[in-house]
């Protein structure tokens, strides 16, 4: 199945990143299909957010190449991924606190009308309205301000912004992390829904449990190094812990 | 939201109340106490007769000007210290450049006086957004550098602003009626409350002075953003100094002087936080008539110099309270 479906969304050959003296990534390379959720999973600080920020533009690699439908890129920063069809939902969320949920989700596309192109804010909310239904992210309404929600609210939000506007490839750094069980559930039906889509994954989960239900191969980290890829069906618990641990 | 969403608030009223910030009407009532205490006070000074009322309007115009660029400002995350001394170098340069050619008067008046105050906002927006020195140091050295070259521009003299054309249309002048300051007022809050409210670029100043690392990953140019609102704020400092040299019929280093305490505490008490992501052009309109309605109030009432100066220094520390209040929240 790995070879004969769809090219390679997402192509990561022999990456690098120092940030002066420190490595924080060594010679990653890595795949992504359409339609394939893979999972990155490593220890604190072995590199997987710095990963996820190189891929969508946030840093520039040292050294290695970027691919992304067979075509080499660069991205010197966040726009250039987002028109390559590249939306993440960062460790941080990346929302606008002081703003409404309709600006959030369209926060850098706003929508207008007219000649004088003012700020459609209507249609704006239309389509939130529509998405967090959708999406089933409970919020007071598409006028209420970031700051005033809940931390699984505000999580939601930076997803349906991410699978709203995804059109290649949707990373997430971890997006459950903060949240109960059936706000967990929500998140991995929206993972399963982008993969219908036939929408490429990469997730950073420290759930391993999470990791085994979504993801079909996982890609293990430790200290800048890639351990290695498993195909998620050919793999237990057990190896994965032992190659993210080293022991 | 529609009524089968299961999350609806309970009543439309209710959720109207929830969006509404108290701290954004606490100009319009403290503008109402402030109006009906003077009117109450000051009845036999002449407080509310329509000369004195329309003279206040007039006397804030430059000051509610350069509220609007400092919403703009402060709403992107920045501050902006140099707009004050800008003023009297704007107004200068037009002076100066009138009366060097007199023929074309106010054609190079305008630009003279605009494009210095565009030059500093832009000297000011370039070490700000691409240096990224952090612009309340940038802009206080600006101000006294600034102030320096208003100085010795003229050695401290006044230059005489003659042209019919540029005192009418910058001063003294009218349209139908209506004081060619009131216009100004008017038609410079109209354009920057919808550049402000309906368009993406006020939509990204906010996002840019609300999260700047959010605003930088979804795309929005946030250098170019915080080099427009320096660029902005600079254009209006000069447009302020056109006024102050139509209405004066004269230019001094001395104009703009004592704007700029008057012109953060305006935009503060209109609703404009200091670290940015949310302000209010109307509100700093509102909150300039307030300082302007203090001002000439406090005068009538025999107030001296200095305690005037102690008044709006008070108003400015409840404002700062009641803002960094709602903030925390
Ligand atoms: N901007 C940065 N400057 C310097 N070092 C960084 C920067 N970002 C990350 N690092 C370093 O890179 C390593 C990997 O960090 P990170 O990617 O955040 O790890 P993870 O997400 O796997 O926990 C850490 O040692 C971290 O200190
Ligand atoms: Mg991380």
């Amino acid at each position: 199945m790995l070879d004969t479906a769809s090219a390679p969304v997402l192509e990561l050959s022999n990456i690098r990143k120092a940030f002066g003296g420190i490595v924080a990534i060594e010679d990653f390379s890595l795949d992504v299909r359409a339609g394939e959720v893979v999972a990155l999973v490593g220890d604190n600080g072995a590199g997987k957010s710095t990963l996820i920020k190189i891929i969508s533009g946030v840093y520039a690699p040292t050294s290695g190449a970027i691919r992304i439908d067979g075509q080499e890129v660069s991205m010197p920063n966040a726009t250039k991924a987002r028109e390559h069809g590249i939306e993440v939902v960062y460790q941080d969320l990346a929302l606008v606190d002081q703003q409404p949920v309709y600006m959030n989700l369209f926060l850098g596309r706003e929508l207008t009308k007219g000649p004088f192109r003012v700020l459609d804010r209507r249609q704006m909310i239309a389509e939130t309205e529509r998405l967090v239904t959708e999406l089933d992210v409970r919020i007071p309404s598409a006028h209420a301000t970031i700051s005033d929600l809940s931390g699984g609210q505000r999580q939601g939000i930076a997803i349906a912004r991410a699978t709203h506007w995804a059109r290649k490839l949707v990373l997430l750094d971890e997006p459950t992390a903060a949240l109960g069980v059936a706000e967990t559930a929500k998140v991995e039906k929206t993972v399963a829904a982008l993969k219908s889509r036939d929408i490429g994954v990469l997730i950073i989960s420290h759930s391993l449990d999470q990791v085994f239900r979504l993801s079909d191969r996982i890609c293990v980290l430790r200290r800048g190094k890639q351990i290695g890829v498993r195909e998620t069906a050919k793999t237990d618990k057990n190896e994965i812990v032992s190659m993210i641990t080293g022991v | 939201m529609s009524a089968s969403s299961p999350a609806a608030p309970a009543s439309p009223v209710r959720a109207l109340l929830a969006r509404i910030n108290l701290q954004q009407y606490v100009v319009y009532v403290g503008f109402l106490a402030i109006f009906l205490f003077f009117a109450v006070v000051l009845r036999d000074s002449g407080f509310l007769t329509q000369r004195n009322l329309v003279n206040i309007v007039l006397q804030t115009a430059p000051a509610t000007i350069m509220a609007i660029g400092l919403v703009f400002v402060l709403s992107a995350g920045d501050i902006d210290l140099s707009f004050g001394s800008t003023v009297a170098v704007s107004a200068l340069c037009a002076a100066m450049a009138m009366a060097a050619m007199p023929a074309a008067a106010f054609p190079v008046g305008i630009l003279a006086g605009l494009g210095a105050g565009l030059l500093v906002g832009a000297i000011n927006g370039v070490l700000i957004a691409w240096l990224r020195l952090p612009s309340f140091l940038v802009t206080l050295a600006t101000m006294g550098l600034v102030a320096g070259i208003g100085r010795s521009l003229t050695q401290l003299r006044s230059i005489p602003v003659t042209d019919p054309l540029f005192t009418g249309i910058f001063g003294s002048g009218s349209l139908f009626g209506v004081p060619s300051l009131v216009i100004w007022t008017v038609v410079a809050v109209a354009i920057g409350h919808v550049i402000y409210r309906q368009t993406r670029f006020g939509a990204h100043v906010l996002a840019t002075g609300d999260n700047a690392r959010a605003a930088q990953v979804t795309g929005i140019k946030v250098s170019r953003i915080r080099l427009w609102v320096f660029m902005i704020s600079g254009g209006l400092a000069g447009l302020a100094g056109l006024l102050y040299a139509g209405r004066l019929q004269a230019a001094k280093y001395t104009l703009g002087e004592t704007d700029l305490m008057t012109v953060i505490a305006a935009v503060i008490v209109g609703g404009t936080l200091l670290n940015g992501g949310k302000g209010s052009v109307i509100g700093a309109l509102v909150g300039s008539l307030l300082m302007g309605m203090l001002n000439n109030g406090l005068i009538l009432m025999g107030l001296s110099v200095s305690d005037q100066m102690i008044v709006r220094g008070l108003i400015i520390l409840v404002a700062v309270a009641v803002s960094l209040r709602e903030k925390t929240r």
